[in-house]
């Protein structure tokens, strides 16, 4: 497999949102505004890349029956260190993003490359694959974000365009799940006329 | 593949790998220790400076606390200008909130009055709740503006109050009345220790 075909295989084919489905907690909690998805994407970008590369150097000298928790110390590792970092140079997005930042330990997207990437090939390999699934989750939060900024506050980016504010709904919880299921028709439709041809 | 799993190197990898981890979280905390509390630090002095008139003193040198009840105190910044104080910023919250705690500064000045109020840290709803933070002419929080605190209590007009709540966010704009009564019953504090 090539290397470009590595990242670019997180964004579409395995898009971890739209087409794995997998961390829908971080996503649909966090998706209130562009920024903070964005925010949420970066951050376990940040956490997949640092887990992707360590655990693959490790992954040969760890016991089998000891690799979840051997993998789950080192991915906790690198979420304290984002947590330290983003409280001491984003404190406002640290804020925002809340409880989210140390869940990324348990998000199944990162433990799910782990084990069934990192552990398996070479380093760079391993990180280019946490680089694409990382850009993947990142854009798939952030167009989540944005879609129910604009319609739930009728904001972009944080930018008010309309003077009174969206439906709220879709700022809210009922809002995250609708818009998501609709972007995931559309997503997989996209895809399949991309690849059937 | 991996390894094959036998007792002494599954204790040993397990060790080897915490400590390493554990390492490297040491060093970074101690890397970002100072920032994280400087842009504590900052955030406490743009919320003073926001809701006092100007002072020339450190507020955040000079806080000290008041006890609010038997389990709770809360930090007050006095403001001085030449040695005098002309307002106090005090750091009041109230757990009343939508989602989690709210925490405002409220600047009243040493007759009373309170000057303006400033949202420290909320977890409101974005778009619903989390109006309290907007600032502009007519919002809100003007409401609470040049009202004597150490004389009112605050509620929302559902409540047979005098304040205005944000349509469709009576709860977030009754917790922000109750940390601003809260201020007050700190500020007849502070002014009754005076006396003794």
């Amino acid at each position: 497999m090539g290397k470009f075909k590595i990242i670019t295989k997180g964004l579409i084919q395995e898009n971890p949102t739209f087409v794995l489905v997998l961390g829908m907690c971080p996503t649909l909690g966090t998706t209130t505004s562009a920024i903070n998805g964005m925010g949420m994407g970066l951050a376990t970008m940040f956490v997949l890349i640092l887990s992707n590369f360590a655990i693959s150097l490790l992954a040969k000298s760890i016991p089998d029956k000891v690799r979840i928790p051997a993998f789950i110390v080192v991915i906790a590792a690198f979420v304290t260190v984002l947590q330290l970092l983003m409280q001491a140079y984003v404190p406002e997005l640290y804020k925002t993003l809340g409880i989210f930042i140390p869940l990324i330990v348990v998000n199944c997207i990162v433990l799910g490359r782990a084990e069934s990437f990192a552990s398996k090939n070479p380093p760079l390999d391993s990180a280019l694959d946490g680089l694409g699934i990382g850009l993947g989750f990142t854009l798939s939060l952030t167009v989540l974000g944005l879609i129910r900024e604009i319609l739930g506050a009728g904001t972009f980016f944080g930018m008010q365009f309309l003077p009174h504010g969206g439906v709220l709904a879709f700022i809210l919880a009922p809002g995250a799940f609708i818009v998501l299921g609709y972007l995931m028709v559309l997503f997989n439709k996209l895809k399949s006329k991309m690849y059937n041809k | 593949m991996a390894k094959k799993s036998t007792f002494g190197n599954m204790v040993l990898v397990l060790t080897l790998i915490c400590l390493v981890s554990s390492a490297i979280l040491g060093v970074v905390y101690g890397l970002t220790k100072g920032p994280i509390d400087a842009a504590e630090t900052a955030k406490i002095n743009a919320s003073i400076q926001e809701v006092v008139p100007t002072f020339d003193n450190q507020p955040s040198k000079e806080m000290f606390k008041v006890q609010l009840n038997a389990e709770d105190s809360i930090t007050v910044y006095p403001a001085k200008k030449d040695g005098q104080i002309v307002a106090y910023a005090i750091q009041s919250k109230t757990t009343k909130g939508y989602s989690g705690l709210i925490t405002l500064m409220v600047g009243v000045t040493a007759d009373g009055i309170i000057y303006n109020t400033a949202v420290v840290q909320h977890a409101e709803t974005p778009g619903l709740g989390a109006r309290i933070t907007i600032r502009q002419p007519g919002c809100f929080a003007d409401q609470f503006n040049k009202a004597n605190i150490a004389k009112s209590v605050f509620k929302v007009k559902k409540d047979g109050g005098q304040i205005d709540a944000i349509s469709a966010s009576t709860i977030s704009s009754r917790a922000y009345c109750d940390a601003v009564n809260t201020a007050g019953i700190i500020f007849n504090k502070i002014n009754e220790n005076q006396e003794k």
